[in-house]
């Protein structure tokens, strides 16, 4: 390898602190890569223990150095949760009343204006909506917020170290944490319809759990489409409507499909976020009964779960060392 | 006052001590912009040009910049290296490319250890308060919660954001531009590395404070393997480095010590 021309003379009159310290053996290492050694710069790095700077790691390495930072992660999502509101007047207080707005929208125009009950005894309905759209938020934002997880972040991704997939998994976390102030409000619905809690209620934990990995999974994807082609920010709200009436947020699917084919609504009920809302709804809706449910549906949280969660991360993975390029 | 650093800093190196940190072998870095094609900003002729795939990038809009071409050095424990260049010459992206924060586009750098850029702003919430952004930084570097703890008075006191009250309880929003640049300084400086790099981050805050930050550059040093320093203050170069690597235009037009490159280079822009 020529060695630059600018770089080949420090020898002789350069470093008079160093080579006062040395013999005169150690002043011609002082030059870039010399040539007198006859080393290449990989096999100087190689002699030394160098590594290549910014190479990825393997998988199990990125694994523990994900959850090294994993309070980096945790206090990352929190403080982007706090600083939503902290210009407001009324400030963490629109945690609670963003989601309460939401639902009283709903509530007049369907419950009141509407008075559609698609099938189903009002008393039923305005629950089944309010925990569909919440649920389905909770996907919507975090593919949203995932999409633009490196691409709106770059300019820490250029700054500082850490595995990127903190940042989707932070995202995903933060509109978990926002979905449990949602929650509270969604309580106070179901039970303002009557359906008090039972037993039934418990579900809602693995629910949750499964519905966060499976968005986990899916915003480390929707990060990495997103960093190499960032106009996907422009595209995905219409792919997540399109996905959100084909769903089955405001109707439901067995009942709006009955002249269709049966295929149809069997593939539009196995779809993820289907079941996770149909899930939710039979923990917490006394009167919406396993029969509204597709068969095997545990098998299917759980699946899509898993599914999304590995592949989203490894998917994810493949990419590290390339994210930050302009 | 240059050359008692560099003697104090030269007295602890020994042979053994005379390895690489951070080597770069023939270092290409471009940035791909997107729809930065001059003249043609239209709706219609972003769409022509996605229509136009399968020619080369340059017809698809994708403007090229090359801002590093083909560097080469090698730098060794105990060194502190000062990076010079007129505005556009390529040093926070050569420090960026040794950080492997950015990607090459051909050529390589080795290091040993994890570089690490002294700068924190990206990770810092300007909505959120001094507080909850020094235990934020200080996470977002790799410090664990027990270390971020342990700093955080020395943290706060550094900064002296609480010299004329209690601020660091106040949003980030509400400082001064002044006090929000020492309070970031303050973070980013508060861990020890391998090999640190430092962008024009000396030319922060008030006199006393930038005297303050000189010594924690200095302390830093020490601690640290190697120091890339960018600056366009040639006197903070030459009190704190002993090396100095010139680039121009994306090319390494000089590399020695510190008197001789920047006698050149001052030269060369005419002062």
């Amino acid at each position: 390898m020529p060695s630059p021309p600018q770089a080949a003379h420090p020898e002789e009159e350069s470093y008079p602190s160093v080579s006062e310290t040395t013999h005169d053996g150690t002043v011609a290492v002082s030059a870039p890569v010399s040539p007198d050694e006859g080393l290449t710069a990989a096999q100087l790095a190689a002699r030394n223990g160098l590594t290549v700077s910014g190479a990825r790691p393997s998988l199990v390495e990125y694994v523990r150095q994900l959850w090294d930072r994993r309070h980096f992660i945790l206090a990352f999502s929190r403080a982007k949760l706090t600083a939503q509101y902290s210009q407001a007047k009324l400030g963490q207080l629109w945690q609670v009343a963003t989601p309460l707005l939401n639902a009283a929208v709903y509530f007049f125009i369907f419950g009141v204006i509407l008075n559609a009950s698609r099938g189903m005894p009002k008393d039923v309905y305005i629950p089944f909506l309010v925990t569909g759209v919440f649920v389905f938020t909770f996907t919507q934002s975090s593919v949203m917020a995932g999409v633009r997880a490196i691409s709106g972040n770059l300019g820490l991704v250029r700054a500082l170290h850490f595995p990127r997939a903190s940042l989707p998994i932070s995202f995903a976390l933060q509109q978990l944490q926002q979905l449990l102030f949602s929650m509270v409000v969604l309580f106070a619905v179901v039970v303002g319809f009557g359906h008090y809690p039972d037993l039934s209620w418990a579900l809602i934990v693995p629910v949750l759990i499964l519905q966060f990995l499976f968005n986990t999974g899916l915003a480390l994807i929707m990060a990495r489409a997103g960093a190499k082609t960032p106009d996907l920010a422009q595209l995905m709200p219409f792919v997540m409507r399109t996905w959100m009436y084909a769903s089955g947020v405001m109707f439901s699917i067995p009942i709006m499909l009955a002249d269709k084919p049966q295929w149809l609504a069997t593939v539009l009920q196995w779809n993820p976020a289907a079941i996770y809302m149909d899930l939710m709804r039979f923990a917490l809706i006394d009167d919406y009964g396993a029969e509204n449910l597709p068969d095997h549906v545990w098998a299917a949280a759980g699946g899509w779960a898993a599914l999304f969660a590995l592949g989203g991360f490894v998917y994810f993975w493949k990419a590290e060392e390339r994210y930050g390029r302009g | 006052m240059a050359e008692d650093i560099r003697d104090e800093h030269t007295a602890g190196v020994t042979a053994d001590e005379h390895t690489p940190t951070v080597i770069a072998d023939e270092l290409h870095i471009v940035y791909r912009v997107n729809g930065a094609k001059t003249g043609k900003g239209s709706a219609t002729a972003a769409l022509s040009r996605i229509l136009k795939r399968g020619s080369d990038e340059t017809a698809r809009g994708v403007r090229k910049v090359h801002a590093v071409k083909g560097v080469s050095f090698v730098a060794y424990k105990g060194e502190a290296i000062g990076l010079i260049g007129s505005n556009g010459s390529g040093k926070s992206t050569l420090l960026r490319a040794i950080a492997g924060l950015l990607p090459a586009e051909s050529g390589r750098v080795y290091t040993h250890g994890q570089p690490s850029l002294l700068g924190v702003n990206a990770a810092l919430m300007n909505d959120l308060t001094g507080e909850r952004n020094v235990i934020l930084g200080g996470l977002a570097m790799g410090m664990t919660r027990e270390q971020v703890r342990e700093r955080y008075q020395e943290i706060v006191d550094f900064s002296g954001i609480n010299e004329k009250g209690d601020f660091i309880t106040l949003p980030m929003r509400t400082y001064s531009s002044g006090m929000a640049a020492r309070l970031r300084f303050s973070i980013a400086a508060a861990k020890d590395h391998d090999v640190l790099m430092i962008d024009e981050a000396l030319a922060t805050g008030d006199r006393s404070f930038q005297k303050r930050s000189e010594a924690r550059i200095r302390e830093l040093r020490e601690t640290a393997g190697t120091v890339f320093l960018v600056s366009h203050n040639n006197k903070s170069i030459r009190d704190t480095c002993n090396r100095v690597l010139w680039l121009e235009r994306g090319e390494l037009r000089m590399d020695g010590p510190t008197d001789e490159v920047i006698k050149e280079y001052e030269k060369f822009t005419g002062k």
